[in-house]
């Protein structure tokens, strides 16, 4: 049950109180770059959700097994060749290189995938799928991963991960097709000159932020009224 | 090399202001909303930023005649991917407190679109020298963009700069210009002021001829 209220209190936070891009600024490229249209901006959000599940997986399949300090697998290979046991392996600098790799490695799998089995849905991405690589949404969600598998205290099983990925992805997906619904009323406003285009979007992700932090705190009430609801 | 081909000065003016990788071309938004809150840390991400760019800018360009079209990209990431490791681990080695502050946003250097940006369009066509200006010219109006943004934020965020009071102290601080909000209306502000003096240039030129 513990577990349960924990990984609702992840889910809230990733999607809500800490938006990928309204909190952190990750992935504000697309934000600004896809958010014309509701329908390609919610076609975005999935994309990056369905990816980052992906990646977030892999990367924590990685970090658990290889990358952090005293992980399993590089400490059994070294005792393979050196015969001692007692050594702690840390190959945590090679992580950003791995992760970089994972992410690549995991778009192209996706593209391969979506193409062969679900082909309305390629159609529907488009050149989103490929855009994804260098979006740093995904990134951060590998290295949220990496800093709470480094920390001995909260060491994040692979249910922890996976839902912060899902609950980012979907408040990535929120906060732009927000987005998208409000650009879609501003085309036919009257804008000062100099501020059209990105200036007045960055002028209303500044008010969408805003009422963001208005979610403050609203993980642990929800946790605390969970736990009382279930004992 | 073709004529056309822009030379090194011409490359590093173009980063400064013509191509200002924040207020002309939009690049790189993820550090320039994340770190400007004050100006300490927007000048150690800009100097982290530089250096990652100005290697992997000379690396790439050293190696541009073995670069294979569908790899590109990727030995462009794995080359900056490698440079922000070092970075990383020597900002944790000397400036502990800072890179504690700065967090994710280094190791996020890699997907700066900026460096891809500078490596796929001069560094991967043009000789040393000239990658070497660009990255330079690039950096310099980069570490320009974040600075007027942070200039901005610290001083009402927080009446000081570089930890330096400079509003009188009777100055309580604008809350939200240090937190998220304040970074994205800032940004669309100055946005909108250096759209607004380009046009007011622009006209005065077509009034004058």
């Amino acid at each position: 049950m513990e577990t349960f209220v924990l990984l609702i209190q992840i889910f809230i936070a990733a999607a809500l109180i800490n938006n990928f891009v309204l909190h952190y600024f990750v992935g504000v490229c697309p934000f600004l770059g896809v958010s014309r249209r509701v329908d390609t901006a919610f076609g975005m959000g999935c994309a990056v959700t369905f990816v980052m599940t992906v990646a977030s997986l892999l990367s924590w399949t990685f970090t658990y097994f290889i990358l952090r300090p005293g992980a399993p697998l590089p400490a059994w290979v070294w005792s393979r060749i050196s015969g001692r046991s007692d050594v702690v392996v840390d190959l945590s600098v090679l992580s950003y290189i791995m992760y970089i790799f994972v992410i690549a490695a995991s778009v192209q799998f996706v593209e391969m995938y979506v193409r062969k089995f679900f082909p309305p849905l390629y159609k529907a991405f488009g050149v989103f799928l490929p855009l994804i690589t260098t979006n740093c949404a995904i990134l951060f969600a590998c290295l949220l991963i990496m800093k709470n598998l480094q920390d001995p205290t909260a060491l994040w099983g692979l249910g922890e991960s996976l839902t912060m990925a899902v609950g980012g992805g979907l408040g990535f997906t929120l906060a732009i097709t927000l987005m998208a619904g409000i650009r879609e009323e501003l085309a036919m406003c009257d804008v000062p000159k100099p501020l059209e285009g990105a200036g007045i979007a960055l002028v209303v992700a500044g008010t969408l932020a805003m009422a963001f932090m208005g979610f403050t705190g609203v993980d642990k009430s929800v946790a605390e009224a969970l736990a009382k609801a279930l004992h | 090399m073709s004529d056309s081909d822009p030379t090194a000065l011409e490359r590093f003016l173009n980063g400064i202001l013509p191509e200002n990788p924040i207020y002309r071309q939009l690049l790189g938004m993820c550090p320039t909303l994340a770190v400007t809150g004050a100006m300490k840390p927007a000048v150690t991400m800009a100097a982290a930023t530089a250096f990652v760019l100005v290697s992997a800018n000379l690396i790439v360009s050293l190696i541009r005649g073995l670069l294979k079209p569908h790899l590109r990209i990727l030995v462009f990431t794995l080359t900056i991917a490698t440079f922000v490791t070092i970075a990383d681990k020597a900002l944790a080695a000397y400036l502990y407190q800072m890179s504690k502050q700065l967090g994710p946003y280094v190791p996020l250097i890699i997907v700066n679109c900026i460096i891809i940006s500078r490596c796929e369009i001069c560094a991967s066509k043009q000789s040393v020298g000239v990658a070497l200006a660009d990255a330079l010219g690039m950096s310099l109006g980069f570490a320009l963009g974040l600075a007027s943004i942070a200039t901005v934020r610290e001083i009402l965020g927080s009446g000081t700069w570089f930890g330096l009071p400079v509003l009188p102290s009777g100055w309580h601080g604008w809350g939200i210009m240090v937190l998220p909000p304040g970074a994205f209306l800032t940004l669309g502000l100055l946005l909108g002021a250096a759209e607004w003096l380009g046009q007011r240039r622009a006209a005065r030129a077509t009034g004058k001829a």
